[in-house]
């Protein structure tokens, strides 16, 4: 991977060389994948690894040490043993809550410790900043960093700049797992989401995520789609294995199937694990649970069974 | 010319979350009158449609619930005052249902609409009849105050047809419940044609929903469906009761069983102020005084 760092394409026709994408067909085609049926035991299979690809996140003013320990206590363990539900993938916090993250889950924890950085969620303040934060949160005890780019930047053409911020804050990053955040709601159209996906993946991240949660709209099927194929082209040209977040806007356990429908064909079954495919979500998680139950008992659930979200 | 004219039927659909929507199933059934003849096609619910139904009320059950008592009862007057202008359509519905009489049907009707404006009055009184200020040994003010319990359902029985259907789920609502009906199996479609007159009387979407199809298909998961709070049962159907009653008891909700005739619907019976009472929760605060 790090030869993509030292030699960049050449960035000012980099615009030229990344495929455009077709409004209509990959509306379609991303549609096309909410129309699968899964039921029974494919559901309930297919549930738990939504559960176990989950990042579960609180990226709240309101967040104190309490309200983290409590998203760790649920990250490891979402459901009483019986119904044999795994633990979430990750928590994904402020750089400040890294810290109270740790204490909760130990050294050596079964759950991660995701903590968005530079300058969440507008991405509008120096590099100097931001390598600070990237560096604090990793001193603190994070695993893996969700940096935004710069989108100014990025709308304004100045690719290099974007890439240049991604590439220091990877080499800051260290061993850390990197994702980059794109924030689809703002690039405005699938062309920018799909560039801004190369410009991401030869920077050096290892996940690219859709959204940051405060954007409307956030990840959406056809945005998601758009980068996956942006993964997939990625493979083929350099044999890279780069990750897939969407996050924000995935509340049912029904849309999170279709996620995984949409990147098992797409990417394929490689790609369905928590090594290489997040959802990233603060609500979804108690509606997959009810429905992990009902799937179980048979019966109907009520929110007011489950623990607060 | 007339001749030639085909007519153009239509297929009467479910009414779930204030809109009229066919069975995710796909299915229906076809209406029959009392005397065997093909009325029109209806929607027959599956589970889904249930659960799609109590995913509508739940929400609006909260938004219902925090009106004002005044703005409730209006809203049910309104909704007898539609009842009123479309009297003659219902009439002929009924009538051409069940086979009644058009002067049968028409009373049956009206003692709809009164019936409405009924339980409408009772939406700011409820609280003061049901609710009580409560003798304690402590210096405490202890009160006792009826709540809604959430999302209500309800099965109506086959006959009549209409009555049951008001009479049964305005003393759910008027407190502040939303309710999934379950329409006469026999005679569906006056209750189908209800909700086309609910729909235009100022009822917040989902407060009140109606399923039509097989009773006792949609039985077990009604009974076992852990976000509806209380049964209402007028059904009127032995085996149903048990079925429902040891559902019932996995999430303790409310059971209550309207044991009815169809002539006692047109009694006072079925304006039973107690009624009221089955679908609420009563909350007691102690509140300290005079220390």
């Amino acid at each position: 991977m790090p030869q993509t760092l030292t030699a960049p394409r050449r960035l000012h026709s980099i615009r030229d060389t990344v495929p455009t994408v077709d409004q209509v067909t990959v509306e379609e085609r991303a549609a096309a994948f909410t129309k699968r049926s899964i039921k029974t035991s494919a559901k309930l299979a297919g549930l738990k690894m939504v559960v176990s690809m989950m990042d579960l996140t609180s990226l709240e003013g309101k967040d104190t040490p309490g309200r983290i320990a409590y998203l760790c206590h649920k990250a490891m363990q979402p459901m009483e043993p019986k119904y044999e539900v795994p633990s979430c993938a990750a928590v994904c916090v402020y750089p400040n809550m890294v810290r109270y993250a740790r204490r909760f889950l130990g050294q050596k924890p079964v759950v991660k410790i995701a903590s968005v950085a530079t300058g969440f969620p507008s991405g509008q303040y120096p590099l100097r900043s931001k390598l600070e934060e990237t560096r604090r949160a990793l001193v603190e005890g994070a695993d893996e960093i969700d940096m935004v780019i710069d989108r100014g930047a990025f709308l304004a053409g100045d690719y290099r700049k974007m890439f240049d911020e991604i590439a220091a804050v990877k080499a800051a990053c260290g061993a850390a797992h990197l994702k980059v955040i794109l924030e689809t709601g703002e690039l405005v159209t699938y062309d920018n989401v799909r560039l801004a996906s190369q410009i991401a993946m030869e920077a050096g991240a290892d996940f690219i995520k859709t959204s940051t949660g405060k954007v409307q709209p956030a990840a959406t099927m056809p945005v998601t789609l758009v980068m996956l194929e942006a993964i997939r082209d990625y493979f083929f040209a350099t044999g890279l294995r780069i990750g897939m977040k969407p996050a924000g806007g995935i509340r049912t356990a029904k849309q999170s199937l279709a996620y995984l429908v949409m990147v098992k064909e797409t990417l394929g079954d490689d790609w369905l694990t928590p090594d290489l495919f997040r959802l990233g979500a603060s609500t979804l998680l108690n509606d997959v649970l009810m429905q992990i139950v009902k799937t179980v008992d048979g019966q109907y659930q009520n929110a007011d069974y489950f623990s607060l979200s | 010319m007339s001749a030639l004219r085909l007519e153009v039927r239509k297929t009467y659909k479910l009414f779930i979350g204030g809109s009229f929507v066919r069975s995710e199933s796909g299915r229906s059934l076809c209406a029959k009158s009392a005397s065997g003849e093909l009325l029109d096609n209806f929607c027959h619910a599956s589970r889904k449609d249930l659960r799609d139904a109590v995913a509508a009320a739940r929400p609006a059950a909260d938004g219902w619930a925090k009106k004002s008592a005044y703005l409730r009862g209006q809203i049910l007057y309104r909704a007898a005052e539609m009842l009123e202008a479309r009297a003659p359509a219902m009439t002929e519905e009924i009538a051409r249902s069940t086979g009644a009489a058009s002067a049968q049907a028409r009373a049956e009707v009206t003692l709809a609409i009164d019936r409405l404006v009924y339980f409408a009055g009772w939406t700011d009184k409820f609280a003061q009849v049901f609710g009580a200020v409560n003798p304690v040994a402590s210096s405490h003010f202890n009160f006792s105050i009826p709540e809604p319990t959430g999302v209500v359902a309800v099965l109506a029985p086959d006959e009549p047809s209409l009555l049951p259907v008001i009479s049964l789920a305005a003393p759910a609502v008027l407190t502040g419940n939303s309710v999934v009906v379950i329409a006469s199996e026999r005679f569906p479609l006056p209750a189908l044609t209800f909700a086309e007159i609910l729909v235009t009387s100022d009822l917040p979407g989902g407060v009140i929903n109606i399923l039509a199809g097989k009773r006792g298909e949609l039985l077990p998961h009604l009974a076992g469906h852990k976000d509806i709070n209380a049964i209402v049962n007028a059904s009127g159907v032995e085996e149903m009761e048990r079925e429902l009653q040891a559902g019932t008891a996995i999430n303790l909700k409310r059971y209550a069983s309207r044991k009815m005739t169809a002539k006692d619907w047109f009694t006072e019976a079925a304006e039973n102020p107690y009624w009221i009472a089955d679908t609420v929760e009563f909350k007691t605060a102690w509140h300290p005084i005079g220390l």
